[in-house]
């Protein structure tokens, strides 16, 4: 039986110290009071001391609190059982369901061998054009969702939880609107995808800490799935509320702040998260898709730009829709050469010439006259906009690549396209132009 | 008796632990949780107080735990067998740890990397009687296609005499293969294996010799505009999605030298995995063997412990150094430098230690400089050279080339591939910026040449950016076909399809007399009836070239096609 302190000498923040000897570091302890029970975890032990970050949040916290430490880390379940589950951010049942403790991880656990990762080579289908044909996901991939408050990144999360072909979904929500909890909540349950689902979902009304909590605990139960080969598939929003936790607890941690503020390893901090993305020789996968908003729609801030150099691309999420321009899967080669023999070349065509539409709306703007060519190009503009790009749109690869065909058809001659001859013969839609 | 400690304090990484008897700044110690042993680093002594960095996560460790001191510096093992091996920061071999530990990197496991049942044909060089000192050659056994020299330990003070030496015959690395005795008597038995603190240059060799001879990377933007030299450093800085890492696997797999060590270091796990799944099944043009057996992997992953990121550059630098002494031209990679400084500040700011710019430690300058100063063209002992030639690329914060880590590496290397993100934007790769980078070497061609062709891009560059505001209808014709002179060389010499399996590599030979001919070209008086017919023709140009490019070195193909460039010029040339 291990020793119940109870006296706290420091509460600063959501840290706390007590005078505790035998406490181990990322130990897990138990703090009891009469307005309230949180868990604590060891951050740092220093002259006797152990510094605990208290979960729930320090608010009323008496100096006479009971800490009783557990000895061991903090823990996650992770049976078949978490399926349809929702829990908060210390990984309690935030949907009135029973607690479970069967199958805990550890959180946070040793990264993969790179020697047991393979090389990316299946796809993930989503049904969303901009993503399948554009930029097509592939299992193990990390990828962020660049945006800014207001755009529809939500909906897009939610869709994809509805549509995307994998085994599992884990859905991860960071300092969400309540609103907002509620809305994936519904979409999924009337879709009857929670079935195939886990969320931990953390709202901004919580304690800042189980913020913290929320990419572990996701990525702890995704590794147990993709262990079990299973293809798993984590969606995260918003992970700039992530790195803003990272700050608030750093500074009241009084560490030295590098860059706005934010502490000197956000860089490690958010790579030991997104490195979770794995294709295991032998066994499932773990992709990642993550919602980062750009503070001042700033990519140069210093969470979008850690977390570049940390993803395997980007996709652009502006004006509620995908932005083809900027967007970015470079793990698509690995994959889209191996879909249909159109994909590739008809991705390059339909993006130049949306890229020339651009460019003749800019000429358009500034009062130039339009030619035949121009015409043809702001009907193929308008229609890729409405048919592909849009969001509503749920189409299979093959069935968005014959979309793509179906519109070069209604608004180009053949050779304008600049497609391979051998294509046009194969795919060129026939019948009446 | 063991040198012991106990732990007083830990914070993230780092741990502080009181001692009693003497230890040793930079030494090993392994702090205990049970039986578990975690490798950490002594960095800081304060009273009777140590502060260890330790390579390992820290979970569990608590007040009280034991620290057991080793009194040895951090070392690489050094040995034959090295070349091919994937290992992480501290010399562990990740495919070895595999079959030992599955899926997962589970802390505290340390084996050995090189095997010691293996057996080695030796073959003695050095006879008894003769005197050696250290790094001078024993033996040698082949490796790959290199004889791998067996040399006296570089620790060696002072001249020694061979006292005995193994005959012909399978050895392994532990076997003694000499005796060696020095002027009092003291006698020092020798194997083929030897332990060598990373932190510590490698320096057994007669003197350092300016670099002089260019590194031949088969990157044509690299050996003819700015050169690499052989035992030289460079370092690649851009921003993030500009292709920095792929620009690095191009020059692993490309360059013209013996062995390359590539030091992946705080990147993402998947592009180590993409190197070490590929090359294996790529085969070395020069030697006909497979490009593993040139390379050795130093993988500290971004999501593995942040302390041993400087190790593996460490690591990484060491066993470059080791092959120098082989008489062997050694190019190392290190990607990425800025992951390696972040440790750093990580590390400095735990020790709370007095933060310079952006956070950044005081000492980052002089800790990068003597990184890259253990790059060099070396004379050994026996008259034959050896070089070590070291390349690192940065990821500047935001893309923004003043910050710290990158004014740091500017000052102290030769050549700066500047990547730019307009360039990587318009598919213009490898995206290296030709007006801001510079090389201090010599390269392939005349450098007035180079000057020359710097020359024709900066003027073309200049009449773009004045286009932008008067537009095509108000520049002249002259103008406009300099601007074409700079598009034409840029897309049709300094770009290279990275896919293409001609242009991806090109020789020097063929650097050489392709530049020429193509500054030959651009000096030619050319006439013009106009803008459009101007534009027109450097695009036929331009695509007549590239046609060239994708022709093999030394097929009928391949003069056809620079006929074909040549009749084209003829068609304008303004008599």
């Amino acid at each position: 039986m291990r020793k119940v302190y109870t006296r706290l000498e420091r509460i600063a923040g959501s840290v706390v110290a007590v005078a505790a000897g035998d406490a181990t570091y990322r130990e897990l302890a138990q703090l009891d009071w009469p307005g309230g029970t949180s868990l604590a975890q060891v951050v740092r032990l220093e002259g006797g001391r152990a510094y605990l970050q208290v979960f729930a949040g320090t608010r009323g916290l008496p100096t006479d609190a009971r800490v009783r430490f557990l000895g061991r880390p903090m823990r996650v379940a992770a049976s078949d059982a978490v399926l349809g589950r929702v829990f908060d951010g210390a990984g309690r049942p935030r949907d009135h369901g029973p607690v479970l403790d069967e199958d805990p991880v550890d959180l946070a656990g040793p990264s993969v061998n790179p020697v047991k990762r393979i090389i990316p080579r299946h796809m993930v289908r989503t049904g969303i054009p901009m993503i399948d044909v554009f930029n097509t996901l592939v299992e193990s991939q990390k990828l962020p969702i660049f945006s800014v408050p207001g755009e529809p990144y939500h909906e897009l999360l939610a869709r994809l939880a509805l549509q995307a072909e994998v085994d599992v979904i884990v859905l991860g929500g960071l300092g969400l609107k309540h609103d907002d909890y509620l809305y994936f909540r519904d979409t999924l349950e009337a879709a009857g995808a929670l079935a195939r689902t886990v969320a931990f979902i953390h709202t901004a009304a919580d304690p800042t800490v189980e913020c913290l909590l929320v990419p572990d605990l996701a990525l702890a139960v995704a590794e147990r799935f993709a262990l079990a080969g299973k293809r798993v598939l984590v969606l995260l929003s918003d992970m700039t509320n992530f790195a803003d936790a990272l700050k608030e607890v750093a500074i009241t941690m009084e560490q030295i702040p590098s860059n706005r503020g934010y502490p000197g390893d956000l860089y490690s901090q958010l790579a030991a998260r997104y490195e979770k993305a794995v294709d295991f020789d032998g066994a499932g996968s773990i992709t990642i898709l993550a919602v980062t908003t750009m503070p001042g729609d700033d990519v140069t801030h210093p969470v979008p730009d850690n977390t570049g150099y940390i993803t395997e691309g980007q996709l652009y999420l502006r004006g509620g829709r995908i932005e083809p321009f900027g967007s970015l899967s470079r793990l698509k080669q690995l994959v889209n050469g191996h879909t249909r023999d159109d994909h590739r070349p008809v991705m390059n065509a339909m993006i130049q010439l949306y890229a020339a539409y651009r460019e003749t709306l800019e000429k358009r703007s500034m009062g130039f006259r339009m030619s035949e060519w121009d015409e043809r190009l702001l009907r193929y503009g308008l229609g890729f906009e409405a048919r592909l790009m849009n969001l509503e749109i749920d189409l299979p690869l093959e069935r968005a690549l014959d979309a793509g065909w179906a519109l070069l058809a209604e608004c180009f001659e053949p050779a304008q396209t600049g497609l391979p001859t051998a294509l046009i013969e194969r795919f060129w839609p026939q019948g009446p132009a | 008796m063991p040198n012991t400690g106990r732990i007083v304090a830990v914070n993230g990484p780092l741990i502080t632990v009181a001692f009693e008897r003497p230890v040793v700044q930079n030494e090993v110690g392994y702090a205990c949780i049970d039986d578990l042993r975690l490798k950490a680093e002594l960095i800081r002594v304060r009273g009777g107080y140590a502060d260890l960095q330790v390579f390992e996560d820290t979970t569990g460790l608590y007040v009280g735990g034991k620290v057991d001191f080793t009194g040895e510096m951090l070392a690489a093992e050094l040995g034959p067998g090295l070349l091919g091996q994937v290992v992480d920061g501290l010399q562990n071999p990740l495919h070895d740890l595999a079959a030992a530990g599955g899926y997962f990197l589970q802390r505290g496991s340390y084996l050995q990397p090189i095997d010691r049942e293996r057996r080695w044909p030796f073959t003695p060089v050095a006879r008894i009687g003769d005197q050696v000192r250290a790094g001078d050659t024993l033996g040698s056994v082949p490796e790959g296609e290199f004889t791998h020299r067996v040399m006296a330990p570089f620790a060696l003070v002072g001249a020694w005499r061979v006292r005995a030496i193994a005959e012909a015959g399978e050895r392994r690395v532990e076997d003694v293969v000499a005796t060696l005795e020095d002027a009092r008597g003291r006698t020092r038995e020798v194997s083929m294996l030897q332990r060598w603190p990373v932190k510590v240059p490698i320096r057994a060799y007669r003197e350092r010799l300016r670099p002089h001879e260019p590194l031949v990377t088969q990157i044509r933007i690299v050996d003819t505009v700015f050169p690499v030299a052989r035992g030289g450093t460079f370092c690649v800085p851009g921003p993030f999605g500009a292709g920095k890492t792929v620009l690095q696997q191009l020059m692993s797999r490309n360059a013209e030298v013996d062995v390359v060590i590539v030091a992946a270091c705080g990147e993402r796990a998947g592009e180590v995995v993409e190197t070490l799944r590929e090359f294996p099944e790529l085969t070395d043009p020069r030697t006909g063997r497979s490009l593993m057996e040139r390379t050795v992997i130093v993988c500290n992953t971004s999501s593995m412990p942040v302390a041993a990121r400087e190790a593996s550059v460490y690591t990484g630098v060491t066993i470059a150094e080791y092959y120098r002494q082989m008489g062997l031209d050694v190019l190392m990679i290190a990607d990425s430098t800025s992951r390696w400084a972040q440790a750093l500040r990580e590390v400095s700011g735990r020790l709370e230690e007095i933060p310079g710019e952006e956070a950044f430690p005081a000492y980052l300058e002089s800790v990068v400089a003597s990184f890259y100063e253990r790059g060099g063209l070396v004379r050994l002992r026996d008259g034959s050279t050896g070089s070590v030639t070291i390349g690192g690329t940065v990821s500047p914060a935001g893309g923004n080339l003043e910050e710290p880590v990158t004014q740091a590496t500017l000052k102290v290397v030769g050549t700066f591939h500047g990547l730019s993100r307009e360039r990587s934007d318009a598919r213009r790769y490898p995206a290296i910026d030709p007006l801001e980078s510079w090389s201090h070497y010599q390269g392939l061609v005349d450098a007035a040449d180079v000057a020359f062709a710097r020359d024709v891009l900066r003027g073309g560059a200049d009449v773009a950016q004045m286009m932008k505001v008067v537009g095509e209808e108000g520049t002249t014709l002259e103008d406009f076909v300099r601007y074409l002179h700079a598009e034409y060389l840029d897309a049709a010499y300094l770009q290279q399809d990275a896919f293409d399996p001609v242009d991806a590599a090109t020789g020097a030979e063929r650097q050489v007399l392709v530049f020429g001919e193509m500054l030959a070209h651009l000096r030619t008086p050319m006439r013009f009836a106009g803008k459009d017919a101007a534009r027109d023709f450097f695009h036929r140009l331009g695509q007549a070239t590239k046609e060239w490019h994708r022709c093999p070195w030394g097929e009928p193909a391949f003069e056809a096609a620079r006929a074909n460039v040549r009749a084209l010029v003829d068609e304008v040339r303004d008599a």
